[in-house]
């Protein structure tokens, strides 16, 4: 299927991230290189405490990188000179544990976004998330407080927030890990219509690797400490995905290839059995 | 079937305004909890009795017992002065519900923006901070000499120490507040797009909330006795010097009127701030409530 998005093309370019905690360099990213193009799926797997965070949180403008460059649409965001990027709209990440504010209703959550940006007043923000939270199967929600909702509900709300400030790219920590194998896959489908819909970019850190195949579009497989492309998997199965894709020959296939990539890798980080970095 | 469906009405809605507070109490009485107060403050009230008037304990004879105290409080002419029926009791509360509301204004008004930009600002905390702690440690009661020369009167020392005191509380409970905020939501809210500014009215302050009001609930109380002691040092009016001055005239019943009227009144300011933090908070109240708390 063809992508007509031409927005949110990220370059991952020799990126390289050393910590400092107390006095010891610790390598998280060693000479990282990636090429996400605009509007792919791009799922990212390795093992615990590799780096993968790091790599997003130096995407969102987080924290710095220590060399290498990362572009988005050809401009670039952090490199030589500055290290850190600016936070912004367009990249808008999803939090492993979630981040809606607890002290505003999923309505004000979604609306604070266009609101503080100056792009639109508060009654036209309020207007339009309500809009988004009810295309999202939350209209009868709108005006809860997130610690009122079921965990399902706010991550999709999360998703609704991010989304109503039209980003290029998605990034998502794991937002499903703590859930349920149910709920999980509902998030999932919801994501995938979310993507149908909107063709944003995805840069997607999961462990699970069948979900990584049933999502993406590409599996970026990642080595342990330091974290280093791999291994790319393509997964060239057509959208729209149901849940019976993954009883398909190819994705078994897919599901061995990444597998074997994977597990050699996770062999290493349990030895090595460093402490995860946050 | 069709029988256990019909029996019993489910109610959909929550229950709101009064009839919300008749289920409330409803559903209290059917619980233990009443009665084991009713019996706690018997017990306690029994106990006092007992050792002052009952059995005349040696040295607790002394002491004026519960039967002395509050026929003397209900008197409309109290052997000893005061009662509930003399406008000098009522003046005496008064004065020190005015000198609270002005220390813990004053104390709040200050210690929470001190407090939130210590939290939110590490230089600002790198400049305040020192100070405070060294300063917190510091007594009230050793503050009373320095309160008295600096300000003229009665009445500005007495409100500075009372001040004090619920002043340190406030912010250090405040900047801890603004500590526990999870750095996930500074993120989203940079993410979003934020300014400082938003993030300071967005994240920092509602996010410090519940910190600041547990705070807040201490400071009132830290108020309340350090103004006492102020009040006992110098002052003409107040609570506080009712205590002392009956107790240096040997008067001892309405001490004893004075500590209990003290300790009820203070409990009454702690709920007003719990009643206006839980309104301030309702994401929290509902948060909570939810967990079955």
């Amino acid at each position: 299927m063809p992508n007509l998005n031409t927005r949110g093309a990220l370059s991952i370019r020799n990126v390289t991230k050393i910590y400092d905690p107390e006095g010891v360099n610790v390598m998280a990213v060693k000479d990282c290189s990636m090429e996400i193009a605009a509007g792919e799926v791009c799922m990212i797997v390795g093992p615990s405490g590799c780096g993968k965070t790091t790599l997003l949180n130096a995407i969102a403008g987080f924290h710095s990188i220590t060399s290498g460059e990362i572009l988005l649409d050809g401009e670039l965001l952090c490199g030589p000179g500055k290290p850190k990027a600016d936070q912004g709209a367009e990249r808008m990440v999803v939090f492993q544990h979630g981040a809606l504010f607890p002290w505003k209703t999923l309505a004000q959550n979604v609306a604070y976004g266009p609101r503080v940006q100056g792009r639109s007043s508060k009654a036209e923000a309020m207007e339009k998330a309500r809009d988004m939270l009810a295309e999202a199967g939350l209209g009868n929600v709108t005006e809860k407080y997130p610690g009122e909702v079921s965990s399902g509900m706010s991550r999709r709300a999360e998703i609704v927030r991010a989304l109503i400030n039209d980003p290029k790219v998605l990034l998502l920590d794991e937002p499903y890990r703590a859930m349920d194998a149910l709920t999980k896959s509902i998030m999932h489908e919801s994501l995938l219509e979310t993507y149908d819909r909107t063709k944003v970019t995805i840069f997607f850190i999961i462990h699970d690797l069948e979900e990584a195949i049933f999502l993406g579009d590409k599996v970026h497989i990642v080595t342990t400490r330091p974290c280093q492309l791999k291994k790319t998997v393509e997964v060239n199965i057509p959208r729209p995905r149901s849940y019976q894709t993954q009883s398909s020959e190819e994705f078994r296939h897919l599901m061995e290839e990444v597998n074997e990539a994977v597990h050699e890798e996770a062999i290493k980080a349990f030895q090595a059995g460093e402490r995860e970095l946050a | 079937m069709s029988q256990a469906t019909t029996a019993a009405p489910q109610r959909t809605t929550a229950p709101t305004g009064f009839s919300m507070f008749i289920y409330r109490l409803k559903k209290s009485l059917l619980t233990p909890d009443p009665y084991l107060t009713v019996f706690g403050v018997a017990l306690w009230l029994f106990t006092w009795w007992l050792l002052c008037e009952g059995l005349r304990v040696d040295r607790f004879d002394k002491i004026p017992g519960p039967v002395a105290v509050f026929s003397e409080l209900f008197s409309r002419t109290p052997f000893q002065g005061i009662s509930i029926f003399k406008s000098e009791y009522y003046e005496h509360i008064l004065v020190s519900c005015q000198r609270i509301l002005i220390a813990f204004g004053i104390a709040t008004g200050v210690g929470v923006p001190l407090g939130l930009f210590m939290g939110w600002s590490k230089r600002i905390r790198d400049y305040a901070f020192p100070i405070l702690e060294m300063l917190r440690p510091i007594p009230i009661l050793a503050w009373v000499p320095l309160s008295i020369l600096m300000f003229p009167g009665f009445e500005a020392p007495v409100i500075f120490l009372a001040t004090l005191a619920s002043l340190f509380v406030t912010t250090l409970n405040t900047m801890l507040g603004v500590d526990s905020i999870d750095e996930a939501y500074f993120r989203a809210a940079g993410c979003l797009g934020s300014s400082n500014w938003d993030i300071f009215k967005n994240v920092v302050v509602p996010g410090a909330l519940p910190f600041i009001f547990t705070g807040l609930q201490i400071s009132i109380g830290v108020a309340w006795f350090s103004l006492v002691a102020a009040e006992m040092v110098s002052g003409d009016l107040g609570l506080g010097y009712l205590i002392v001055d009956s107790y240096m005239n040997n008067v001892t019943v309405p001490m004893v009127i004075g500590m209990i009227t003290l300790g009820f009144v203070g409990w009454i300011t702690s709920v007003m701030v719990r009643m206006l933090g839980n309104w301030l908070m309702q994401w929290h109240v509902k948060a909570l409530a939810l967990q079955g708390r």
